[in-house]
């Protein structure tokens, strides 16, 4: 049979043990003996989670196109299996060979949210591979990470040898023909770091030394190696229709958070909302033609045999061929066994149209997100969506048949006041009195149904709001029981939900948002305490955290609650994502003016892309 | 038109449940273009019948599936197109097509056969001892009565296996499955043939459970590999057991 990293015994006494066990099809068996490169593809986080992100399955596929790598899969072992691992000293196993990850020439970690960092401590831990890059030595793999949360990668940079700063898609391969030559050539580690500094996108934390003013903000972050550029500057797909896309991804056996074909139809955002990050690091807006994503959808259908497919995208309305490629699917796919998944849509007519034809109207609800409850607060983060057109939007759905609403907001966004967080209760009244004017009493199926939730704003590098100051988890939740208390004095209170967010979790997002190197001290004392799996509510501890906190002398505070001067250097600052930091500051002060900025499509801003040459920077603009 | 699918299940696939099997199949039909039926209604499904639950840790080289299908070529051509779509840890045998109005796989099955013999690492030091232990295995299944306690929700119940075990043998592993003589590392095993089924059933592992049990060593379950060879079901003009594929014909 087969070999197993886990022995039996183990494999029947933990919960799921297809987690570890590999052999899903279109997972890429290789001979060891016949590659140069073996690299572990890592998600920090367990299987049904990590097996549903499209980026991995990107680059794995990738990866494995190239006959000289073999790329496998590492998640995170679940509580029932680390204390056995730890307890037995069973190392860390990649799921296709089973072989222990600290063999591997590279581990690379995905980092798609903040509280994925002490899994990545863990994966390390359990690998047998020192938590710190500058303990490792040749017998370590090169431990590097991307994702998201690169753009900010301080609190974590000593645990890693590197970072890809960027969309995975780009340099990838000049590394790997880098790391070959130098093995061959029988050169050192630093020599390899040394030539991965030269590529672009590529940051080697060691490579830097940062100081810190006595008021504890950062002096200066210089290089010390000179292979290491001043700035890191972000890599990203210039052609989407080039861009690789995995024909054949893996498909669990065991149900996973994602079990359908996804099909990515933009990058980027074209509306410039001041808190969201993802709306500017994914500058310009990039659209896949729509022929080729037809053609995609009936590939990886017939690759995969999913009974569903869904689109993935920032703002999926303001794709170009939506109607068209909706349309399409539609008719190709729907009733034939495979579903259409709809990504959450501006309603209009078109959109209740295509919602009717692909799901039940009487189950499904209709999903708003004004972000803030005034206007003036929507003018502050500069979110498009107006008061009229949630009601107008939502008398078209009343008389479609739809009666369940959900509204998305933030509380704690900068210049917020009482008035603006009560107008969270007053929005969602009004969503409610529009259903029983609209719809006649002889034509309702029960009451409406809204329902209102609240996340924490948590200010992020990258975006207008990185100056701003962040509130405390008592000013959190007092505001959420403002809106709660206020939902309450509705008439219409009946047909009002409420829910909001943790505090606690937040503020730690918070932290690690905009942290620097001196947090990682503190997200290492954590891990040792026992924190772990803290994205996962039933097992996040916030007491350890303050514990850890305290033990590292490190303020919550000097991170999250301090609005930062205009000047301020900021550790993310090395970074070179393309959108100006003037551009950014400038929406920090139009924030505070209330002002908004057009969209991409409405009007360039100029906030420093362009120079990209791709994407809706190049688009004609009719309204000018 | 009904079509009976026989298939195994193995190697690291022995860890994946019931459900995922099924999902697996869904998926297989598509890629392998089948022309299954659907189900009426808002969310249709494929028309497919599993027979018995295979428990998580268990091989098998007889899993059945019926599927009902609006056209199909040929026995070989399905079962090809099947394979080329799927794993091999869950190879398609055979595809056979049953009368309409045989009943499905599910409500058919009435015994089973098992295989059982030592893992690798559980392989005693002497090939003697490997077949003594299994010589008592047998000794244990021909006992006048097989006690054992069974947990229901009521409590604990006392009941006796021995009517539902209805043929055991002990030997040579590769002539108790010569199809698959290569497959493991053990030399001896034993093969019993068990009541399966709604009217009664008896799982291997409870016959196992009880034998390591009565014999008070220090020997765990997991030290052996069950695996299923076969389901059988009641031909009714004959009242003979007969295996699940044989009552389907070649096309
Ligand atoms: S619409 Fe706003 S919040 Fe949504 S992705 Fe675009 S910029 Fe971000
Ligand atoms: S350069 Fe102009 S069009 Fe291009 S992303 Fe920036 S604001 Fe939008």
């Amino acid at each position: 049979m087969k070999k197993l990293a886990l022995s039996d015994e183990i494999l029947l006494k933990i919960d799921k043990p297809a987690r570890y066990t590999g052999g899903e099809i279109n997972s890429v068996m290789k001979d060891p003996a016949k590659v140069a490169i073996r690299f572990a593809m890592c998600f920090p986080d367990v299987y049904e989670i990590g097996m549903s992100h499209l980026g991995i399955q990107i680059l794995y596929d990738m990866f494995n196109r190239r006959e000289d790598v073999w790329c496998e899969r590492v998640y995170s072992p679940w509580t029932d299996l680390d204390p056995i691992l730890r307890e037995r000293k069973i190392p860390l196993f990649a799921l296709e060979s089973q072989d222990p990850v600290r063999d591997f020439d590279f581990l690379g970690i995905t980092l798609q949210y903040e509280m994925c960092y002490t899994n990545i401590l863990q994966i390390l831990d359990l690998s047998g591979i020192p938590l710190h890059a500058a303990d490792r030595t040749w017998a370590d793999p090169i431990v590097i990470g991307g994702g998201p949360c690169a753009y900010n990668p301080e609190p974590i940079a000593p645990f890693f040898d590197l970072f890809y700063i960027g969309e995975g898609e780009v340099v990838y391969d000049e590394l790997l023909d880098r790391y070959k030559e130098i093995k061959k050539q029988n050169k050192s580690r630093l020599e390899f770091l040394e030539a991965a500094a030269q590529i672009p996108g590529i940051y080697v934390p060691g490579f830097y030394e940062v100081t810190y003013r006595e008021d504890g903000t950062i002096r200066a972050m210089t290089p010390v190696n000179p292979h290491a550029p001043a700035r890191v500057a972000r890599q990203l797909v210039t052609d989407m229709d080039g861009a690789c896309y995995p024909e054949k991804p893996v498909i669990p056996y065991i149900r996973t958070t994602q079990d359908r074909v996804v099909l990515e139809i933009m990058r980027g955002c074209i509306r410039g909302c001041r808190f969201c990050q993802a709306g500017m690091i994914y500058r310009p807006v990039r659209e896949r033609s729509v022929d080729e994503l037809k053609a995609l959808a009936k590939s990886m259908l017939l690759a995969t045999g999913h009974e569903e497919i869904s689109l993935s995208s920032l703002s999926s309305s303001d794709y170009t061929g939506l109607e068209e490629l909706v349309r399409f699917l539609i008719e190709e796919f729907e009733g034939r066994g495979v579903n259409v998944s709809l990504p959450s849509l501006r309603i209009d007519a078109f959109s209740l149209d295509v919602m009717s034809r692909v799901q039940d109207v009487k189950k499904s609800s209709l999903t708003f997100a004004p972000e803030a409850g005034s206007q003036r607060l929507r003018n502050v983060i500069n979110k498009g969506l107006t008061e009229e057109d949630i009601l107008k939007g939502s008398a078209e759905a009343f008389c479609g048949g739809w009666n369940r609403v959900k509204l998305y907001f933030m509380l704690g966004l900068p210049t917020e006041t009482d008035e603006d967080i009560e107008g969270i209760a007053l929005l969602s009244e009004k969503v409610a009195e529009t259903y029983y004017d609209t719809v006649p009493k002889e034509e309702r199926h029960g009451k409406v149904q809204v329902t209102a939730s609240t996340s924490f704003f948590v200010p992020k590098p990258f975006t207008p709001f990185q100056w701003a100051r962040m509130c405390s988890s008592e000013e959190f939740l007092e505001k959420a029981a403002l809106v709660n208390h206020k939902m309450r004095e509705m008439l219409n209170r009946k047909s009002l939900r409420y829910n909001w967010h943790e505090a606690e979790l937040t503020v730690l997002e918070g932290v690690f948002a905009r942290g620097d190197r001196r947090v990682a001290a503190v997200i290492e004392e954590a891990y040792r305490r026992g924190a772990l799996y803290d994205a996962w509510s039933e097992s996040f501890r916030n007491e350890i955290w303050m514990d850890a906190f305290a033990a590292c002398g490190v303020d919550i505070a000097f991170y999250t609650q301090r609005e930062r001067s205009r000047d301020e250097i900021f550790p993310w600052d090395f970074i070179d994502i393309g959108v100006s930091r003037e551009f950014l500051y400038r929406e920090w002060e139009k924030a505070l003016r209330e002002e908004v900025t057009p969209n991409c499509r409405e009007q360039c801003s100029g906030c420093g892309v362009r120079r990209y040459d791709c994407g809706v920077c190049l688009e004609e603009r009719s309204a000018r | 038109m009904k079509l009976r699918i026989r298939f195994r299940k193995q190697e690291e696939l022995r860890f994946i449940g019931h459900l995922d099997v099924m999902r697996y199949f869904q998926k297989v039909m598509r890629r392998a273009q089948v022309a299954i039926r659907y189900s009426e209604g808002f969310s249709p499904h494929q028309i497919m019948s599993f027979a018995s639950p295979l428990s998580v840790g268990l091989i098998s080289n007889g899993e059945y599936v019926d599927i009902d299908v609006s056209s199909a070529d040929s026995s070989e051509a399905m079962r090809d197109r099947l394979n080329a779509a799927g794993v091999p840890q869950l190879q398609v045998l055979s595809v056979r097509r049953l009368d309409d109005s045989a009943k499905n796989a599910m409500a058919s099955v009435a015994a089973a056969d098992y295989v059982i013999w030592l893992k690798k690492e559980a392989l005693p030091a002497s090939r003697e001892e490997e077949k003594a232990l299994f010589e008592e295995l047998l000794a244990f299944c021909k006992r006048p009565s097989v006690l054992t306690v069974k947990k229901t929700k009521k409590g604990e119940k006392e009941v006796d296996l021995k009517p539902m075990i209805w043929n055991a043998q002990a030997g040579e592993l590769k002539l108790l499955r010569p199809a698959y003589a290569e497959a493991a590392d053990a030399a001896y095993g034993l093969s019993v043939r068990l009541a399966s089924g709604s009217a009664a059933n008896v799982k291997p592992e409870q016959l196992l459970g009880a034998f390591l049990e009565a014999r008070g060593g220090a020997e765990s379950s997991v030290s052996f590999q069950i695996e299923r060879e076969e389901l059988y079901a009641v031909k009714e003009e004959t009242g003979s057991l007969i295996p699940l594929e044989a009552f389907g014909s070649d096309f």
